[in-house]
């Protein structure tokens, strides 16, 4: 159990924490528009991922073009959810609209399965496979792109939504969705966008996990499992909570597949995060809800 | 008036379905994987018994009569399986059900056979399948305890005395487990560490980091695609010098494609389905293996991964046993399959007995290496 | 609906489910029904939590799994009676969910939900790994036939009748709760768990009662699996399986007993429907699922209800206003 080692195991789990992160990020912005959880999240993330292969592999695109074509390919097909599936039904319980969610994520999985097969792929490293030494332990050059484009879009989404109006907006319509009418903001578009935003995230964690972990059509599942679960523990509704609850996470995997148990490893992700809901209710950065009686 | 025509179209619809119930055909059942987390095994299966029927109507079905294949998907879910196995014997009447694809299916299923009368050739590999013996259940693939004979011949002639074991939380995985916790210490090595991770795990750095601290003289990593391939990485990544051993649960060329570069000098058994333009001339199954794998890579754009073999292994036993006995009835099928002597078959050579319902041996396996991106068989 | 309604329909239910089988025939439909009323004792008690009670447990497939192999492991491994061991599952069940109902019913909403999904994951991967017991991802096989106080349940047939009979009482028992004072006091908790408080309802007491009611039906469908179907895999009581429960409840129709019942059957017997499109089947159970949700919001005991009420009008109600029309002209009214 030397130095060399556990800094292996949180340099991993730092990397698998990030996409963590990003999916929890995706969870958290469409929450805070509009109160639904939406259980299709990991389903974005597996798109990012297959819809990039697929550029490359059948247009014969370079790397970074076909990047940013899934990435817009995706976010399109979020705007479809919303369009289709959501907005019609905006009334609904809120367990009606979870189901649905649960229904389209269940969609694009079958459809994902019926276009690309059940076949994994791999994406080529933005840079390199070759291992970075650090202090005994290997890092993967893929996985400082990880680190540094999750830091970009986080640092993006803080100043989207403390300085940018359309960001303000969206936050009005956390708040109380009638008084955001009564100003003037439009809660529908501001309900697609965040939609939209959501769903460019998590392609975006997608491509850019792929290289390390490999993609198929069904890894939104367990993606979007994780996401929800980082959510919770960083507390719901705070992104820099999603954020840091997909790292801790990560990195509570990591070391325990490492110190422990490989074998109970996700076990005991979930044990700490039990644990921690028993003392602190609201997750480790939530808010104390306060309900109007 | 129109009433009238609709009630008439629909009652001479009704009559036809009823009336396509022909009794000169060989119906044959099959229950596979072909989705959910075990649809490696189960496409491949599909892909080729579909493709077989295909080529064997062309050409006249077999003894005069047309090969009928009903195939149902259990989604690698038990309860959907046994009412799929329900449907085949009780509804559709067939003569023999393939498959299960995974073991856990199968065993959940074997009981239903005997009292129905219907025989049953599994694709999956548990021993306890085919040991004790129930007189109307089979299998065809080889089984884990010959693989890991041979991972374990390889290491011995090698000098290796420590090994790691890494192995997936799944049905395959944990079979492999079992078998290698019985045979590494009697055969004379030392298991240092039993390491798993689960099927859809994406990372492994953390597994193989605490195996590195015990330096072993080789890790044996024993699961289906994608994990392994992760591992393949991850031991790359990590710089790891130790020696790699796989199962033939990667014998398939997906496997090199996820792997990449960090594939090059792994060794794993395999069926001599992967490599048959390797095979010496004058193979038993050479000729055979060179036209499935041409076929399926014409009908299907990829050469065949192993497991498709079980369910052509499966059919041509059946065929074997239908020309032997003249027969289509369930019982005369069951009772020549026991006499199949020496039949070439994609996964080895053929040997039934009423003590061995499954036929193979160790000879079944090559031991094969990853080179250059390609099978070079090296044993 | 009232007490009386309720009892004519459980009559009518059960007389249903013990004729269907001679009308069948064959042993492949049989299994289908077994399996659908396994499934639809499950529902019945997550409707009571979800429904009634508002809250929500995506875990339940893990009670349903443990009281499988706590049967399994004393009958098989341990050689004790079936009749016991079945009791055994189902009182362990009991006293796990009460045990972690204690602390998880102090969460709300996604909190709640999270805390019970873990647990259903924690109990999964326990299945899984703990080889030794459990038989593993492999499964557990050769578990003992059914069998009650010595008399052993040979045919399918006797097996489905003592598992329909069990889905009776179990509707039966719900019947009862909702009707008494729990069931009132969980209606109240539901619209306002502040002012059920302010009225003296112990809300906390009456959450985890009717927490440990529902892991006791699942726990009981979970016994009467292990030993239909002799096998049990870890595979089948995983997040999957919680997620299937949750959707046969809300699809079926969240605020009634009949409702998670027909969702319970119609989600068993969907995928044997879409086995005929193969490829596409996953794809049209979601459609599926999304459609119906959308446009049933009341699910589909509502639908049906919708359906009924809109043929009986069809059928039967006279359009009065049409008549004063044709007396008065068409000069329409005023107003």
């Amino acid at each position: 159990m030397d130095l060399a080692s556990i800094l292996q195991y949180l340099v991993t789990g730092l990397t698998v924490g990030a996409t963590y992160g990003l999916t929890a990020l995706g969870f958290t912005i469409i929450f805070n528009t509009t109160g639904i959880i939406n259980f299709a999240q990991g389903e974005f993330v597996m798109l990012g991922g297959m819809m990039s292969v697929f550029f490359m592999r059948s247009l014969g695109l370079p790397e970074p073009a076909a990047i940013v074509l899934a990435v817009a390919g995706t976010t399109l097909v979020g705007a479809l959810v919303e369009r289709l599936a959501i907005r019609p039904v905006r009334d609904c319980p809120a367990i009606n609209l979870v189901i649905i969610t649960i229904g389209v994520s269940i969609l694009i999985r079958g459809a994902a399965m019926l276009v690309w097969g059940k076949d994994t792929f791999a994406l080529p490293p933005f840079s390199g496979s070759a291992p970075i030494p650090l202090l005994g332990a290997a890092l993967m050059p893929q996985s400082l792109w990880v680190l540094a484009i999750s830091l970009l879009i986080l640092a993006g989404l803080k100043a989207f939504f403390s300085r940018s109006i359309h960001g303000k907006a969206m936050l009005a319509c956390s708040y109380d969705p009638k008084a955001a009418a009564l100003v003037g903001i439009g809660v529908e578009r501001m309900v697609l966008l965040s939609f939209m935003i959501s769903a460019l995230v998590g392609a975006v964690g997608g491509a850019i996990l792929a290289p390390i972990t490999l993609t198929a059509f069904d890894v939104g599942v367990l993606l979007g499992l994780k996401g929800f679960a980082a959510c919770i523990l960083g507390g719901l509704g705070n992104p820099f909570g999603a954020a840091a609850g997909g790292l801790i996470l990560g990195v509570l995997e990591s070391l325990g597949a490492g110190l422990i148990s490989s074998a109970y490893k996700d076990a005991l992700a979930f044990v700490i995060l039990l644990a921690l809901l028993f003392v602190r209710p609201s997750g480790l950065f939530g808010q104390k809800d306060s309900k109007r009686v | 008036m129109k009433l009238a025509r609709m009630v008439t179209a629909l009652v001479f619809c009704l009559a036809l379905l009823g009336c396509s119930k022909e009794s000169d055909t060989l119906k044959i059942g099959a229950v596979l994987s072909v989705t959910g987390p075990a649809s490696f095994l189960g496409e491949p299966e599909k892909n080729t018994l579909l493709m077989l029927q295909e080529q064997i109507n062309a050409a006249g079905g077999v003894e005069g009569k047309k090969i009928e294949v009903v195939i149902y998907d259990d989604e690698t879910d038990v309860n959907k399986c046994v009412m799929a196995v329900k449907k085949l014997i009780e509804q559709d009447k067939v003569a023999v059900v393939f498959g299960p694809s995974t073991s856990g299916n199968t065993l959940a299923v074997t009981k239903f056979f005997a009292p129905a009368k219907v025989p049953l050739i599994s694709c999956a590999a548990a021993e306890k399948i085919v040991n004790p013996v129930d007189p109307w259940v089979f299998n065809t693939p080889s089984l884990d305890r010959h693989a890991a004979g041979r991972i374990l011949a390889d290491a011995q002639k090698k000098g290796y005395k420590k090994l790691a074991i890494l192995t997936v939380s799944d049905g395959f995985g944990q079979a492999g487990r079992a078998v290698l916790q019985e045979l590494v210490p009697a055969r004379g090595f030392t298991l240092l560490a039993d390491e798993v991770f689960g099927p859809k795990d994406t990372d492994m750095t953390a597994q193989l980091t605490k195996i590195k601290g015990l330096a072993p003289d080789a890790i044996i990593c024993w699961g289906t695609n994608p994990g392994p391939a992760v591992v393949a990485r991850n031991h790359a990544q990590l710089g790891l010098k130790i020696p790699l051993y796989m199962s033939h649960g990667v014998a398939s060329k997906k496997f090199i494609e996820l792997a990449g570069e960090a594939a090059e000098g792994l060794i794993l058994p395999a069926g001599r389905l992967l490599a048959s333009a390797q095979a010496p001339e004058g193979h038993p199954q050479k000729a055979l293996l060179t036209r499935y794998v041409a076929d399926y890579t014409k009908k299907f754009g990829a050469p065949p991964a192993t497991f498709g073999g079980h369910t052509y292994d499966a059919l041509m036993l059946v065929i074997n046993a239908v020309k032997a006995s003249k027969s289509v009835k369930p019982q005369d099928i069951r009772d020549n399959l026991e006499k199949v002597t020496a039949m070439p078959g994609a996964g080895g050579v053929f040997t039934m007995t009423p003590q061995n319902h499954n036929g193979l041996d160790e000879s079944a396996f090559v031991m094969i290496m990853v080179e250059k991106g390609d099978w070079k068989v090296v044993d | 609906m009232g007490y009386r309604n309720d009892m004519r329909w459980l009559l009518g239910f059960l007389v249903v489910l013990l004729a269907l089988p001679p009308v069948m025939g064959n042993n492949y439909y049989l299994t289908v029904l077994t399996m659908c009323c396994l499934n639809a004792m499950i529902a019945v008690g997550l409707n009571l939590l979800v429904g009634h009670a508002g809250q929500i447990s995506l875990g339940h497939a893990g009670f349903y799994g443990l009281a499988a192999y706590t049967t399994a492991w004393l009958s098989a491994s341990l050689g004790a009676p079936v009749g016991v061991s079945m009791l055994a599952g189902v009182a362990l069940t009991s006293g796990v969910a009460a045990l972690v109902g204690l602390p998880a019913l102090k969460l709300k909403g996604h909190y709640l939900a999270m805390a019970t999904l873990g647990f259903g994951i924690i109990l999964s991967i326990l299945f899984s790994e703990t080889v030794a017991v459990t038989g593993g991802p492999s499964g557990f096989t050769d578990i003992p036939r059914l069998s009650l106080a010595g008399v052993e349940f040979t045919s399918d047939l006797a097996v489905y009748y003592l598992i329909a009979a069990m889905l009776g009482l179990v509707v039966w028992l719900s019947f009862n709760i909702l009707h008494s004072r729990v069931g009132r006091a969980l209606r109240a908790l539901h619209t306002s768990e502040k002012a059920a408080q302010a009225m003296g309802i112990d809300i906390a007491r009456y959450k985890l009662f009717i927490f440990v009611v529902s892991a006791t039906f699942a726990g009981l469908a979970g016994v009467l699996y292990a030993h239909y179907l002799t096998f049990i895999a870890p595979a089948s009581f995983g997040f999957t399986f919680s997620v299937e429960l949750i959707v046969m409840v809300v699809l079926g129709g969240m605020t009634s007993i009949p409702g998670s019942i027909v969702g319970a059957f119609f989600l068993t017997v969907l995928p044997e429907f879409l086995r005929a499109f193969e490829n596409i089947e996953v794809l049209l159970f979601g459609a599926i699922l999304v459609l119906c949700m959308m446009y049933l919001p009341g699910g589909l005991a509502d639908g049906f209800h919708r359906l009924w009420r809109w043929a009986w009008v069809r059928l039967y109600v006279r359009d009065v206003s049409k008549d004063d029309e044709a007396e008065r002209g068409p000069g329409g009214d005023h107003g």
